[in-house]
């Protein structure tokens, strides 16, 4: 059999198309971004015409594998935690309808929010939308658990939630392929009305969905991926979640933990296996990254049960991700000695690159912006963020995707004045037009700068849905031509910039300045390319 | 035989090649191998980090616990400080002495030297200067590589064989300055 060396992304790539995925759909968000990346790289995916382009945000994609499941074939959809924000309309519902080809939507949790505005934990959406949820230990345990998943899908007819946290996202080891199967033909639903939620079809399906989840409990008492160990102990039993329980073994080794082991990475979680660990031990130690979700589940709002240890009681952090030494600390094991960090180590946030005309632009609209005073730029998430930071200090929200265009309406009709959006071009076509439309129908009197690299930048530089098309879409919406304006952000253009700016901010009415100016990452990237070819 | 190593320096610096050359050396050896490395936001200029684990029996945890690291081999000064906590009390520090300084308040670079000479194992390098002169300005990382070379379990051949297959594509111009590279910087004596 074959081995190669994959991240955790790249293994549940590889094994999506091994299980005969015909769609892969995302919008790209560390730390999933080369689930999707690896796909489109893939020689076995373009022999297999696998469909694998970004969608603008993760609600469509999610939709479009949905859409692709209605017809037979298998699909796979991924995103960052918070894209499955965004995509909670269409994945809540898809339990409901249910599949027809087996659909797995991967969710990339960022506990210790290195990429991230949060660290909520995707195990939550799996339990209220009432779906089965995997989540890997390991590289290898990811590709295998690729094709299981995909099996529950197609057999129960429910989308499953596919857990990974940052840190299997991104390291890589070895990982054993299996034969690849083959795609599914396009076959529809049997019951034309299986995707129809109205609500006579939906009331039934919900009490469908509700008797299929006691059976996936019940399922779940003898999947593979639920181990119980017993060992000698009587006193502390440990229940670990995923990836928490490499941590274990790394402080421990396989042949010295004393205490019975229950590691959990298939959920529900049915009463029965709890209660093997439960019976036999008189307190547990539950070890999960991310939120308290099997703790809390064991203690109950009354916690006057069995002793629990966890991230409730501070035994582990309440917050951030965990690592052996946390694990390690938790179980009471001696630590050597650790040095510290010298008082002389500065931090070093990231920062724009050189070259980079995001910079340019923020060195205009802070120089427009000095006779009206601070606090007055919504700003959205990606590169251009890093503008929240000296010396620019220019934005004064980050908050979801989108946001910028809509909070800078809502503060416009609270009476600030400008009220300024800046937004990339990606994030723009991701969640910033419906806000955009709202501001022209009402004619806001806000001024959107629409920051375009023509690329998503903080990615590593996928391709953009607005590339070429961001004046069609803002004159399509209904932006006066005189109030959309194109600017190049470049030193040499500053003042004229300035000014454009300092015009369209007393326009009391909706303003566009998109600044575009291609990515120096992007342009010496596909530079390089070009190179190459010729 | 393990050998955990972080990997350090700042995003853009190319940190990656050297984790690649050094796993691909590992497989040829047949050993265990996990490789956590940083995508995502701190890539733009921020300090970023790998955490490569070599065994000859299964690894566990994508990423070193803290005072096990026996090496921390980093392309500038001040990240070869950052990742301390993580290094053994018998671990080694193998270090560009180039400094990568681009936030305002970078300290005096000889105050960070001799933080770092405070470390009982230490190797400080001038790789830059030296891949300039030699002729391969744009190999430091793997001169890098080289100095630290004695300290990684590894035949000095299957690095060379890493070096191949990494830069085969490249050419045999680079594939040779390389390969220069890292002999010089396995010859380095401080």
């Amino acid at each position: 059999m074959k081995k190669i060396m994959l991240l955790g992304d790249e293994a549940i790539a590889q094994a999506a198309l091994d299980a005969g995925i015909s769609g892969m759909y995302a919008y790209p968000g560390t730390p999933s971004t080369e689930i999707m990346e690896y796909v489109q790289n893939s020689a076995q995916a373009a022999g297999n015409n696998v469909c694998r382009s970004w969608s603008a945000n993760e609600k469509t994609a999610m939709e479009a594998a949905l859409g692709m499941s209605y017809a037979g074939k298998r699909a796979m959809v991924a995103m960052k935690h918070v894209g499955l924000n965004v995509a909670a309309d269409g994945f809540i519902n898809s339990a409901l309808t249910g599949v027809n080809g087996g659909l797995i939507v991967v969710s990339a949790d960022d506990p210790s929010m290195h990429s991230s505005q949060n660290e909520q934990d995707s195990r939550f959406y799996a339990k209220f939308a009432m779906v089965p949820c995997y989540e890997p230990s390991n590289q290898q345990e990811a590709y295998d658990m690729i094709f299981d998943a995909f099996e529950t899908s197609e057999k129960y007819s429910l989308p499953v939630l596919f857990r990974i946290t940052t840190r299997l996202a991104h390291s890589r080891a070895s990982v054993e392929l299996r034969d690849s199967i083959e795609q599914k033909p396009l076959t529809l639903p049997s019951d034309k009305l299986q995707f129809v939620l109205l609500p006579s079809v939906a009331r039934n399906k919900y009490k469908a969905l509700l008797e299929t989840w006691e059976m996936l409990k019940f399922e779940n008492r003898l999947a593979k991926y639920n181990l119980f160990t017993d060992r000698h102990s009587r006193r502390l039993g440990i229940i670990c979640c995923g990836i928490a329980h490499n941590y274990l073994l790394e402080n421990f080794g396989e042949e010295t933990v004393e205490f019975p082991v229950l590691k959990i990475s298939a959920y529900p979680v049915p009463k029965d296996i709890i209660r093997d660990i439960t019976d036999r031990c008189s307190e547990i130690l539950v070890l999960e990254e991310g939120y308290p979700f099997i703790e809390e589940s064991i203690r109950g709002i009354l916690d006057n049960g069995i002793k629990v240890w966890g991230r409730l009681d501070g035994t582990v952090p309440r917050d951030g991700e965990l690592n052996p030494s946390i694990v390690g600390k938790a179980l009471g094991k001696k630590t050597g000695s650790v040095m510290k960090v010298p008082d002389i180590v500065r931090m070093r946030p990231p920062s724009f690159c050189k070259g980079c005309g995001h910079a340019d632009m923020y060195n205009a609209l802070n120089e427009a912006l000095l006779a009206y005073g601070p606090g007055r730029v919504f700003s959205d998430i990606g590169c251009y963020t890093l503008a929240a930071l000296p010396p620019y200090n220019s934005i004064n929200s980050c908050v979801d995707m989108g946001a910028s265009v809509t909070m800078a309406i809502g503060a416009a009709d609270a009476g600030l004045f400008p009220s300024v959006a800046v937004i990339g071009d990606s994030t723009f076509t991701h969640s910033g037009m419906t806000g955009l439309l709202d501001a022209v129908v009402k004619n806001s009197p806000v001024t959107i700068i629409i920051s375009d690299n023509s690329t998503t930048g903080m990615t590593g530089g996928q391709q953009s849905q607005a590339e070429g098309r961001l004046q069609q879409i803002c004159e399509g919406i209904g932006v006066h031509k005189e109030h959309l304006r194109e600017i190049i952000p470049l030193r040499k253009n500053h003042e004229e910039n300035v000014r454009i700016m300092k015009e369209e901010f007393e326009y009391r009415g909706v303003s566009v300045i998109i600044a575009s100016r291609e990515c120096i990452q992007t342009a010496s990237r596909r530079k390089k390319e070009e190179a190459s070819k010729e | 035989m393990k050998n955990d190593i972080i990997l350090c320096g700042v995003g853009g610096q190319g940190i990656i090649s050297i984790a690649s050359a050094i796993g691909l050396a590992a497989l040829e050896n047949n050993l265990f191998l996990k490789q956590s490395e940083v995508h995502g936001m701190s890539q733009r200029g921020g300090d970023v980090q790998s955490h490569l684990r070599i065994s000859d029996r299964n690894v566990f945890s994508d990423i070193i616990p803290h005072g096990s690291a026996d090496l921390i081999l980093s392309v500038e000064p001040m990240e070869a400080l950052r990742y301390l906590p993580w290094l053994s009390e018998d671990g080694w520090i193998v270090t560009n002495s180039n400094p990568f300084v681009n936030i305002p308040d970078y300290p005096p670079v000889e105050d960070i030297l001799s933080e770092i000479r405070k470390i009982k194992n230490n190797i400080i390098i001038d790789a830059d200067g030296i891949a300039r002169a030699a002729g391969f300005p744009r190999a430091g990382n793997i001169v890098i590589l080289g100095a630290a070379s004695s300290h990684i379990d590894l035949p000095f051949s299957s690095l060379e064989n890493a070096i191949r297959k990494l830069f085969g594509r490249k050419g045999d111009e680079i594939v040779e300055g390389n390969l220069k590279a890292l002999e010089t910087g396995r010859d380095f004596r401080c």
